[in-house]
């Protein structure tokens, strides 16, 4: 065993350690075990929220962006930047009426809303049809992580069994308070590990990060701003303003606001998250360290940039370090996808089709699932191939058609009705999904401006989500007027 | 001073407009290429600016169970 696995598995012990703990004197009912009994102060949920943020995707992906393609990479500090200025005027609503009505999920929110148990029961569905690749993701990477990290010494198929069988047995015990204290570690690794990295390798390796961007630009004049044509300016700013609006609907990120014990500790993170965004600056100067230093990965390998880099930079018990906080990166995330999924299922599928279960039996089904959840999980990273990797770039945008209903419902006067939401909901996935599988792009259209061919494909998805949301709503709303005017 | 929220537009504009002002590499400031130092500075504002709304907000001061 060398000095990296060492420290990797201390890291591995240590997330099941706090796992555990956390649950110690709390009885784990349902409202324990899945929001935390609302009573989370501001860094709790900061920790929740940062958790979830900072994945392996935001480690590797983040890194391996800015090393292979540079500039497009800005987009990630800015639509977080984004989603958080919405997240202190649209949060605080959503807080309030979960609280008042006793919500778990996210899909109980448009069971309430839209008094629709079916339209929960869809919303459930697109949330595991996404989260379940969000969660393979997250599996994968702690597989390259330890396998790179580890010298080879621990198959990837290993890491992964062993990573789900512990994330799976401290999410079954303490449910969202495990992510919580497993995000302490987590947050002090990452902010120690990932500054430290991107300041030293481009004083290493260039004596500066100024001098750093210099040699770039030389090298490859061009890198650090957008390219003219493909994701160019208009693919930047569609792709961050759709990015920024689907943020929060991501079932685990929206079910962590549950767990607020107030509306002021949620806009109070609306001001310090912007400020930790700045953590991925320095996960960029590593990708951009790296580009000139270990050149050469294409495809999806661009994500080994860090990781290549540091093994060729330090010694083994360093890149141990590292790659304990990639550990961390994947559990923290993992826990809360888990944990989204399996009470999704619990309560918004058991629950729909057997009006009678209570919230014990419904705490007791969830915890059962999540080991279930985590194999379903397994078996995809280690066999699933193409369909998961499409699956993967089609979770963001299926979230995001969320949006338009959840964001009509906070209105005093909804306008859109229960049967506009599903129709827009479905529309919007069934675009996203035919578009995605076909691998169209409007690039294909040749008489278009460039501009308009450069804009992510999702503003489509969301267009036509959002008009027949408008046309469904308004035939459905002519039925029930005569009655609700004379009400009035 | 509702009207203090409306600085919540702002960082849209800096950073969904503001890009297609600001695409170049030069002048380097603090280091950091002219589009990626635009975006780190706007970051900072917006934290600003959010702990302005917040400090204005009435919502804030009365103590919400």
């Amino acid at each position: 065993m060398n000095g990296a696995l060492v420290i990797i598995a201390a890291a591995a012990l240590l997330a099941l350690a706090l796992g555990f703990l956390a649950s110690r004197g709390k009885e784990m009912t349902l409202e324990q075990w899945t929001v935390g009994g609302r009573g989370f102060g501001a860094i709790f949920v900061f920790l929740l929220l940062a958790g979830e943020i900072y994945t392996t995707f935001t480690f590797l992906g983040g890194s391996g962006y800015a090393y292979g393609k540079g500039a497009p990479a800005y987009y990630i500090l800015c639509y977080g930047t984004l989603a958080y200025v919405l997240s202190y005027f649209m949060l605080p609503p959503i807080w309030r009426y979960a609280r008042d009505n006793r919500l778990y999920s996210q899909s109980d929110f448009f069971v309430r809303k839209y008094d629709s148990p079916a339209l929960g029961v869809l919303v459930a569905l697109v949330d595991i049809v996404a989260l379940i690749p969000y969660l393979v993701l997250q599996f994968k990477g702690l597989g390259i992580i330890v396998e790179i990290a580890g010298y080879g010494a621990i198959s990837s198929t290993v890491a992964v069994w062993s990573g789900a069988i512990i994330v799976a047995a401290y999410v079954m015990v303490s449910g969202v308070h495990g992510s919580a204290w497993t995000s302490v570690a987590k947050d002090s690794l990452i902010l120690g590990v990932v500054v430290f990295l991107g300041i030293y390798l481009p004083y290493h390796y260039y004596g500066g990060i100024g001098s750093m961007f210099a040699a770039i630009e030389q090298a490859k004049p061009g890198f650090t701003v957008l390219p003219a044509h493909g994701e160019s300016l208009w693919w930047f700013s569609s792709t961050v303003l759709l990015t920024a609006l689907g943020f929060y609907m991501w079932p685990h990120t929206f079910a962590s606001i549950y767990t607020a014990k107030g509306a002021t500790v949620i806009r109070k993170n609306a001001i310090v998250l912007p400020l930790y965004q700045l953590i991925l600056l320095f996960v960029f100067f590593v990708g951009f360290a790296a580009t000139l230093q270990v050149p050469g990965l294409t495809g999806s390998n661009i994500d080994l940039a860090l990781f290549k880099l540091s093994v060729k930079t330090f010694d083994p018990w360093f890149v141990g370090l590292i790659g304990a906080t990639g550990v961390f990166t994947a559990l923290v995330p993992g826990s809360m996808i888990l944990m989204t999924a399996a009470t999704l299922i619990a309560n918004n599928l058991y629950r729909a089709v057997n009006p009678a279960a209570d919230d014990r039996q419904v705490a007791k089904l969830a915890k059962l699932l999540v080991p279930l959840v985590a194999l379903v999980a397994v078996f995809f990273t280690l066999k699933g191939g193409d369909t998961i990797v499409a699956l993967l770039l089609m979770g963001y945008s299926f979230v995001t058609q969320l949006f338009p209903s959840l964001v009509l419902s906070l209105a005093r006067r909804n306008f859109a009705t229960r049967e506009g939401a599903a129709a827009g909901i479905i529309a919007g996935v069934a675009t996203v999904a035919v578009v995605s599988l076909s691998g169209a792009n409007l690039h294909a259209l040749k008489w278009l401006p460039s501009a308009v061919q450069d804009l992510n494909i999702g503003i489509i998805a969301l267009a036509v989500n959002f008009v027949v949301l408008i046309v469904v709503s308004l035939a459905t709303r002519q039925v029930v007027q005569p009655s609700s005017v004379a009400a009035e | 001073m509702r009207s203090i929220r409306w600085l919540a537009v702002i960082p849209f504009l800096a950073l969904v407009v503001g890009p297609f002002f600001v695409n170049r590499a030069t002048p380097v400031i603090l280091d950091l290429p002219f589009l990626l130092a635009w975006i780190v500075a706007w970051i900072l504002i917006t934290s600003a600016i959010m702990a302005v709304i917040y400090a204005a907000d009435p919502a804030n001061r009365r103590d919400e169970p």
